[in-house]
Parts: structure tokens; C-alpha cells; sequence
């Protein structure tokens, strides 16, 4: 009836695995450790073995080592180790955070990042001495414009949000060299939290355009919020209920006749991957979320890397220096008008080294059906959950699709909030939740295109189980299970309101023991 | 096609079909036809083994430790050791490929392995609160000044020219859309001179400790200038050297910032680092980034959650002091795994170390003729020389001889003793045999 036929009887794609041993709780470091343990060794240097009464003058001499904790190696391995068995990651299974984009990330890209020849380089290292380093950075920096349609880019910014600074900076600067002081940034209502937090940071204040019926940007509403004041208005394409903007060349038109600029947040640049692009809908600025779309690993909230691009009029504004050609080699320069460093060195290279590794193993094609196969999974996976949720807005999607749980709520009294905990225990990553704000009870999911028919379809099946569950047990007037989940991870359903009114951020700040 | 699509052709088809659809591109029905794109311009796909082989080429054009390179630069990024067991742990993929711990109940090894981090960098800094890192030392000197702004209501920050140069750029280009307004305070022999620094309202003084010349300020002038401007003060610290020193929290410090690279992470050509930032308790409301805090789960379990999320951007929107989203979590964790192998013995050894390392060549390089100190106060891990020649070929012409000499020091110093001078840091893993070959090298260049 999917379409997807079963090629096995335990569908693919959940973490299955649990705990060897129960639910105990992993002590802290600190309470492993005794003293007088140890786990180092050091080179053995030949130099003279002056003391630290020698060497460091009294008044600046601590007078005790820092009070870290004292643990023999195999004690550090088999902490971590159990540490690690209480943590889900993409490598265990489908992880489908909606505007997070969580695919599989190739392996031979974490090899390469971890080869002693782009691992060990000093990042002062003169370019004559870092000719592979900046030949992969300047080839990144093409193929990201190639792919947005922009003119240049800049590899520094750490992540997405420093990424949207970066190009509030550059929308500043550009209006500065005109003369104008701009004072107001247009977001619509449904933007990611950083697009406001970044518009202040930037010194502009926040100018809000809603939804229409249809889930895109109100153009009547934005009319009426542009003017001279404008700088330049943020928008993602897809927007974040994963619906394509398809107006973005009229809305492009409106902000460039008030003589602002477009900003591209690139957080769900995945699904149009060449197929559009930014700078062919009009956009003058775009980030990108390289730890999304280009697969490289989230490390658990970090590291990221947020390049941005620009068109031709605002290079001369670009972060410097900046890896470039210099005839047949790579060397460095920093841009006329340079708003200046987003970053200690370069960027995080590493990460860019992954990036430039990922696009090279997809290629023109590649990309592409990374894009379509994305979308189809998404729309495959709504198409799944109709009747079962609710669907604010009835279009055909993107890479992702925001379903409701408002009806199910007010049905059973099961919230958008359990169902992703009750996901969590049939072994998936649950959607994000309750965003973006204008649809309530939302959950927003992205499949992601390396997850298989078989993996989307057992997701669709545990989301279908859970609504039917929270159905039957109204029916027989039972006691709603997902409210008490999740009861087979390591932890259950944790106090959080707790954890902000009794703050215990540090080992020493606690009052009491718990167990 | 790349390998990491797993639909078949006949996947693809089942899938339209339930869809109602002829084809992919129906898909994209909803794009207006004249912005759709014929083709990425970008080469054909390559294999993994190709690409394995073209890496290789490239690798061997960068001249690092793999090509016998041997690291005398520092400038916030040190060549230290990193044992097998810290590279196994942090490589671990439940580690590497998790997203950010928005399900706690999954995320409970990034949770307490943060939770472990936080402690730990607290301790370092001698304050109360740390959070869950930062991009890298400049961000976290661009948060603090930030941080100290929205608590003093003043936009005005002190800044020593003692700070790494490039955060103070970075200073500078977020204080474009902030407002501050970034006075250099200057050195007099290495040490900033805060003795000019009156009594105009001020947000932030910032001082560096060691300074980006390596030398040891004492920390009370610093102290007072806050004080005596109303300002927080900000001291940027060195965590390898908080082995030997005192922390900065002793000193008064109200905020204590640093680059966290040299905590376990390799050198990788500048990132991804991590930037550390503690302050006092009493300004956890305005702390920027991610902060983990210990709870329970309903059977009363310990369990770790990201806390105090009202502070963060997705919350408070346009009220947010702070963007920052996405941290630099794996680095973090690295971190913590690097000082649970150090411990306090290990972390105060490799402190030792280099200051001997760092003594011993310093006094080599100033018994050649012409070589000159740029300062002449006190100096632990790293230090800075002029000589006749300029450091750009110094550095040039030494990594003929296979050694990275060291960082110029230009930006930041220009009409200063310091400009044209030469950084030069030593790190536990250089032997005498390195330095004595460096050294013979570095005279040879500069007669």
C-alpha cells in the first residue's frame, strides 16, 4: 500500500541495542577518582629539570595543583565508554531533528580530517608550507558558490549563528559605505530563534512579517513592514514548515526596492541542492550549515562551521584573509573593505576539509538526488501520518514536514511532548517539538535522504503506533502510556523545571548527594 | 552516484507511485521555472579510493609534524601531547555523531561528560560557573565583553595590547554591530600600562594572563582599573600555564575567558578549537551558550539536562544578550577526557615542562649575537625575539631546515617595541636535541 516493501521483519533504522546491565547511574569522574592515580607520560626531553620555585616567580605560583580528578587510564576508558553507551547518535540510528538535518556522515570524511598531514599544520604555518590546506579551502569556497549562485564566500564563521552575524556585519557595512543608516531587519514570524538574537547583536531591531493561509511569507504583511529604515529582511527557503516560498522572487523584488538585501539562512539548504539556488532568487547573502547539509558530525552540539557567501557587490566586505588563488598557487589577502576576523584563524578547518571531501564524493549528480531524495522521503513520510495528525498547512513539502499533535491532545490528552518521548522508546530520535511556534503542538521531522524506505516507513509506522496507542487506551478508558514515557532509556523523564530553580552546574556546586 | 543514498531506482518509483507521482522533478513542482537550475556546475562524483588518493597529494603539500616539521609557534594554538586513549574516546561515533542534547534521555553521555567539563574549567578559571564551551578564545573574549556590557549598562571596554591580537580583531568586528568602543591599553616591557587607564566609565577591562607575549602581568593593576572604572574585569587565561599559576578567579576576576585547544585537540590548522568561559554565580543569568545542571528523572535518578534555557537565543529572541547556538561540544568533551588523563599531577607536569622548554631556548636564542628580547619581564610558556632580520623570513627560511620558527608579531604592535618580533613557544613534547637544532638553525639565519 506504501510502497515499500518489507525486506526483512524487524524494520531497520531504531537503536535496538540497550544497556548491558540496567539503569544504574555512571558515578561522576570525581567520585572515581583516588588520589595519587594517574594516567600520564611525557617525552623524555633531555633538558635541564629546573623547579617551578625556579621558574615561576612567587607572587604568581599557585599554591596547590587544580583539583582535577586523579584516574588510571583503563578508568578513564571504561567511564567514557559507558558514557558513550548512554548517548543516541545518527551512527545508531535515524535521528529525524526537523531543521537539523541529521544524515549518516561518510566515514572516509573523519579519516581524512584526522590524517597527520591536515591534522598537524600549525595554522600560522606560512602558505608556502600550507599549499594542500588552502588549495581544499579556496576549492570549498567555489564549490559552495556554485552551489549557492553567489560570487565569494567567506570560510570563517564557527557555525550557523556566527555565520547570520557575519552577514548582519556585511549588511551594515554595505548600507555604511552608502551612507545609510538602516535601522530595522524584516523575519517572518516563523524564523529560527538565532535569526532575532543575530539581528540584535547586529545593532538592528527586529522587524516581525507573519504566515499567510498557506504557510509562506504574507507579502501583503511584508508591504506594509518595508521602508527606507529596512536594511534587509532574513529568510529561509524552505521556510521552517518545510513549504517552498514561491513568491521569493516577488518578495526579492519588494526588499530590493526599498533598498535592503536578502539573507539566506542556510539551514535548509538541503532540499534544493541543484535544483535552485540562493543567488538565482534574488538572495545577496547566504550562510550555510555545513554540519548539516554537508554531512559533516554534530559532536553532540558542536563543532559546526556556518560560511557565508555573497554576490558580486559585497566581496571587498568579506571577513579576512581569505584563502585565495595567486596564479597557480594559494596564498592569502584580505578584502579591500574587510569588515574584519569572524575568527581566531581560518575557520574551523577541519570541519571544511569534511565538507570539501562530502562534495567531492557526491558530485554534480550526486547533489541532486541528495536533494530529491530527501524530499521525496519527507513527503512520503506526511503522507504516511495523514488522519493520524494534523496538517496546518496541506502542501506538498520539502526536506521536512511539520505535523500537528493538537487534535490527539485534545483527544486523548496526549501531547506533541510525549509523543517524541514514546518515540524514544520504540528507538528513534524523536522530531523536534514546538517549533516553529505558529503551529501548535508541532512536530517537526526530517527524514533526511540517507535513511532507507524501510527506516522511514518503521519511523511512520512507531508514529502511527503511537497516535492509535493514545486512541485505544481513551477507548478503553485506559492510562495513557506515552505520559510516562520514556521508560527504557537510561533515564526517564527527567525534572527540568528543577534543574533551573536548584542550579547544580558544577560538581561543586552541589548541595546534596544524589544517587 | 554517491554511496550514502540507499534508495534503488525501484525504491524511488514505489515511493512516487504512493505519492501519485510521474517523476523526482514533480517534487519541485512548486519552484518557479524560470529560477530552476540546469545543472551544478561542479566535477562528476569521485570514488572513496580516489578521493583517499588525491588527499594524500594534497597532504603532502602542507609541511607539519607528518613532514618532519617541528612546531615552535603558539599564538593560542600548541603542539602538545595527545595520548592514543584521549583520541580513542572523543572519536567515539556515539560522541561524534549525536546532535545537540535536545532529548535528554538520550543524551545523558554528552550531558554529564559537559556536566564533568564545566567543573573541571571552572576550577581552571577559579570561579563558580563555566558553560558548555564556546567557538574559540575569541568568541568567548567577543561573549565576555558582551556579557559585561548588558550587566554595566557601558559600552566602553579597556582592552590590553597584551591580548592575542587576532580575538582583539575579532573584538573590534562584532563591536560593529554592538557599539563597543574598544580602547587599547598599552605595554610598557611587556606589561600594559593600567596606570593610565582613569576613571571614564568603563564595561570590560581585559587583560591576558600569560600575555600574548608570554609574559606574567600581575593582575591587581588590572583589578583596579576595573574598579576604578566600574567595570568587570576580564582575564583571557592560558590553561596549559594555570598549571604552574595562579587562577585568575584569586585575582578578582569577574569573567575568565581562554582558547581550550590546547586541552587534548590537534593543531588542525586553526579549528575547530574551543573557547572556555567562566564567570562568577552572581552572572549565570546573562551567561552565553549552552549551560548543563544536574536534576532528576521521575525515580529520582541523577540525570543531567541543558538548563536555564530562558537565557538562550531560540527563547529570548530578540531579547537575547548571546546567539550562540551551536557550541563546540566534541571539543569540550575532548577537553574533559584530556584533564581527567592529566589530572592535577599531569596538568601542573606539562606546565613545568614547558617553562623549562621555554627557558631553555629563550636563553639559547638570547646568547646569539643580534638576537634581542622583546621584553624582559617575567616569561612561562612562550616568548618573544627581534633580531636584525625580519621574522617573516626567519620563519621562511627555517622551515627549510624543518622547524616553524615561530609567529611575526605585526598586527596589533605596529610603532611598538613588539612589532618585528618573533613569538616563539615550547610546548612539554620539544626535547633538547629540537631546540639545540633550532637554535644552530636560528643562528644561522640571523648572522
Amino acid at each position: 500500500m506504501s510502497g515499500v516493501a518489507r525486506r526483512q521483519s524487524s524494520p531497520g533504522g531504531r537503536a535496538a541495542s540497550a544497556p548491558l546491565l540496567g539503569r544504574e547511574t555512571e558515578p561522576t569522574i570525581f567520585e572515581l577518582s583516588a588520589p595519587g592515580r594517574r594516567a600520564w607520560s611525557f617525552r623524555t626531553t633531555g633538558l635541564p629539570e629546573w623547579s617551578a620555585e625556579e621558574l615561576v616567580p612567587a607572587e604568581h605560583r599557585r599554591a596547590a595543583p587544580v583539583p582535577l580528578p586523579e584516574v588510571s587510564e583503563r578508568d578513564l576508558v571504561s567511564h567514557l565508554t559507558r558514557l558513550s553507551h548512554r548517548q543516541y547518535g545518527v551512527d545508531l540510528g535515524a535521528y529525524p531533528l526537523g531543521s537539523c538535518t541529521m544524515k549518516y556522515n561518510p566515514k572516509v570524511c573523519d579519516e581524512a580530517a584526522a590524517a597527520p598531514g591536515f591534522r598537524d599544520v600549525h595554522p600560522a604555518t606560512p602558505p608556502s608550507a600550507a599549499q594542500g590546506w588552502l588549495q581544499v579551502l579556496v576549492e570549498l569556497e567555489e564549490a559552495l558558490c556554485a552551489i549557492t549562485g553567489m560570487a565569494a564566500a567567506t570560510l570563517q564563521p564557527a557555525a550557523g549563528a556566527a555565520g547570520e552575524l557575519t552577514g548582519l556585519l556585511l549588511m551594515r557595512a554595505h548600507h555604511e559605505l552608502a551612507g545609510e543608516a538602516r535601522t530595522r531587519v524584516v523575519i517572518p514570524e516563523s524564523a529560527h530563534g538565532t535569526n532575532p538574537a543575530s539581528v540584535r547583536l547586529g545593532g538592528y531591531t527586529v522587524a516581525t512579517v507573519g504566515t499567510d493561509a498557506r504557510g509562506l511569507v504574507d507579502r501583503a504583511a511584508l508591504a506594509r513592514v518595508l521602508g527606507p529604515d529596512v536594511a534587509g529582511m532574513m529568510l529561509t527557503n524552505p521556510n521552517t514548515l518545510g513549504l517552498f516560498e514561491e513568491e521569493i522572487v516577488e518578495i526579492a523584488e519588494m526588499v530590493h526596492g526599498v533598498g535592503g538585501l536578502l539573507y539566506y539562512d542556510g539551514a535548509n539548504l538541503n532540499p534544493i541542492l541543484g535544483v535552485v539556488r540562493p543567488g538565482d532568487m534574488g538572495f545577496d547573502i547566504v550562510h550555510l550549515n555545513l554540519h548539516k547539509t554537508f554531512a559533516t558530525p554534530h559532536g553532540g552540539g558542536g563543532p559546526g562551521s556556518g560560511p557565508v557567501a555573497v554576490g558580486a557587490g559585497l566581496v571587498d566586505l568579506l571577513p579576512g584573509p581569505r584563502p585565495v588563488r595567486v596564479g597557480d598557487e594559494f596564498g592569502f589577502a584580505t578584502p579591500a573593505r574587510s569588515i574584519g576576523r569572524t575568527h581566531s584563524f581560518h575557520g574551523n578547518a577541519l570541519v571544511l576539509l569534511r565538507a570539501w571531501c562530502y562534495i567531492a564524493l557526491n558530485g554534480r549528480e550526486g547533489l541532486r538526488r541528495v536533494a530529491e531524495t530527501s524530499v521525496l522521503n519527507a513527503n512520503w513520510l506526511r503522507e504516511r501520518l495523514r488522519g493520524a495528525y494534523d496538517f496546518p498547512y496541506d502542501r506538498p513539502v520539502m526536506h521536512e514536514c511539520v505535523v500537528s499533535a493538537a487534535t490527539l491532545k485534545h483527544e486523548t490528552g496526549v501531547r506533541a511532548l510525549d509523543v517524541a518521548k514514546r518515540l524514544l522508546e520504540h528507538g528513534f530520535h524523536a522530531p523536534t517539538i514546538y517549533f516553529p511556534h505558529v503551529v501548535a503542538e508541532a512536530l517537526m521531522i526530517e527524514p533526511t535522504e540517507t535513511e532507507s524506505p524501510e527506516t522511514v516507513a518503521a519511523l511512520a509506522d512507531a508514529l502511527l503506533a503511537i497516535a492509535a496507542e493514545a486512541r485505544a487506551h481513551v477507548a478503553r478508558g485506559k492510562k495513557q502510556s506515552a505520559l510516562l514515557a520514556p521508560r527504557t532509556t537510561p533515564v526517564g523523564r527527567l525534572d527540568e523545571a528543577r534543574a533551573a530553580r536548584r542550579l547544580v552546574a558544577t560538581f561543586d556546586a552541589r548541595a546534596e548527594p544524589t544517587t | 552516484m554517491g554511496g550514502f543514498v540507499p534508495h534503488t531506482d525501484a525504491d524511488i518509483a514505489a515511493m512516487l507511485e504512493f505519492l501519485g507521482l510521474e517523476d523526482l522533478a514533480e517534487l519541485y513542482a512548486v519552484v518557479p521555472a524560470a529560477i530552476r537550475l540546469a545543472g551544478l556546475d561542479l566535477p562528476e562524483a569521485v570514488s572513496e579510493a580516489d578521493l583517499v588518493a588525491s588527499l594524500g597529494d594534497l597532504a603532502a603539500k602542507n609541511r607539519g609534524a607528518a613532514s618532519g616539521v617541528v612546531c615552535f609557534a603558539g599564538g593560542g594554538a600548541y603542539d602538545h601531547e595527545v595520548p592514543a586513549v584521549v583520541r580513542a574516546l572523543a572519536g567515539r561515533s556515539e560522541f561524534v555523531t549525536a546532535y545537540t542534547p535536545y532529548q535528554p534521555e538520550v543524551a545523558q553521555g554528552v550531558l554529564q561528560a559537559l556536566f564533568e567539563y564545566q567543573t573541571m574549567v571552572a576550577r581552571l578559571a577559579g570561579l563558580e560557573i563555566a558553560n558548555a564551551s564556546l567557538y574559540d578564545g575569541a568568541a568567548a573574549l567577543v561573549e565576555a565583553t558582551n556579557l559585561a556590557a548588558a550587566t554595566t549598562g557601558r559600552s566602553r571596554v579597556y582592552c590590553s595590547q597584551g591580548v592575542n591580537p587576532r580575538w582583539v580583531e575579532v573584538l573590534r568586528t562584532f563591536a560593529r554591530g554592538s557599539g563597543q568602543a574598544i580602547e587599547i591599553v598599552g605595554l610598557r616591557d611587556g606589561v600594559t600600562a593600567f596606570d593610565g587607564v582613569g576613571a571614564a566609565p568603563a564595561g570590560a577591562v581585559v587583560v591576558a594572563y600569560p600575555n600574548y607575549l608570554g609574559v606574567l602581568e600581575d593582575l591587581a593593576p588590572a583589578r583596579r582599573a576595573a574598579d576604578r572604572s566600574g567595570a568587570l574585569l576580564v582575564v583571557c587565561q592560558d590553561p596549559i600555564a594555570a598549571g604552574l599559576l595562579r587562577s585568575p578567579g584569586e585575582f578578582g576576576a569577574d569573567v575568565v575567558v581562554g582558547e581550550g585547544q590546547a586541552l587534548g585537540n590537534p593543531l588542525g590548522f586553526g579549528g575547530p578549537y574551543l573557547g572556555l568561559f567562566s564567570c562568577k554565580a552572581e552572572h549565570v543569568r546573562r551567561l552565553p551558550g549552552r549551560l548543563v545542571g544536574e536534576t532528576v528523572d521521575r525515580e529520582g535518578r541523577r540525570a543531567y539536562v541543558t538548563t536555564l534555557r530562558a537565557r538562550e537565543q531560540d527563547i529570548r529572541r530578540e531579547k537575547a544578550s548571546s546567539n550562540v547556538c551551536t557550541n563546540e561540544t566534541l571539543m569540550a568533551v575532548t577537553a574533559a577526557i584530556q584533564l581527567g588523563w592529566l589530572g592535577p599531577a599531569g596538568l601542573r607536569e606539562v606546565a613545568l615542562r614547558c617553562a623549562r622548554g621555554t627557558r631553555y631556548c629563550r636563553e639559547a636564542l638570547l646568547a646569539i649575537e643580534g638576537v634581542e628580547p622583546v621584553a624582559t619581564a617575567p616569561v612561562l610558556r612562550e616568548f618573544a625575539v627581534r633580531a636584525a632580520v625580519p621574522p617573516e623570513l626567519i620563519v621562511e627560511r627555517l622551515l627549510g631546515e624543518g622547524y616553524l620558527a615561530g609567529i611575526p608579531l605585526r598586527q596589533g604592535f605596529e610603532g611598538t617595541s613588539a612589532e618585528g618580533g618573533l613569538l616563539v613557544a615550547v610546548t612539554e613534547r620539544r626535547t633538547r636535541v629540537e631546540i639545540d637544532g633550532f637554535v644552530s638553525a636560528f643562528a644561522a639565519v640571523v648572522r
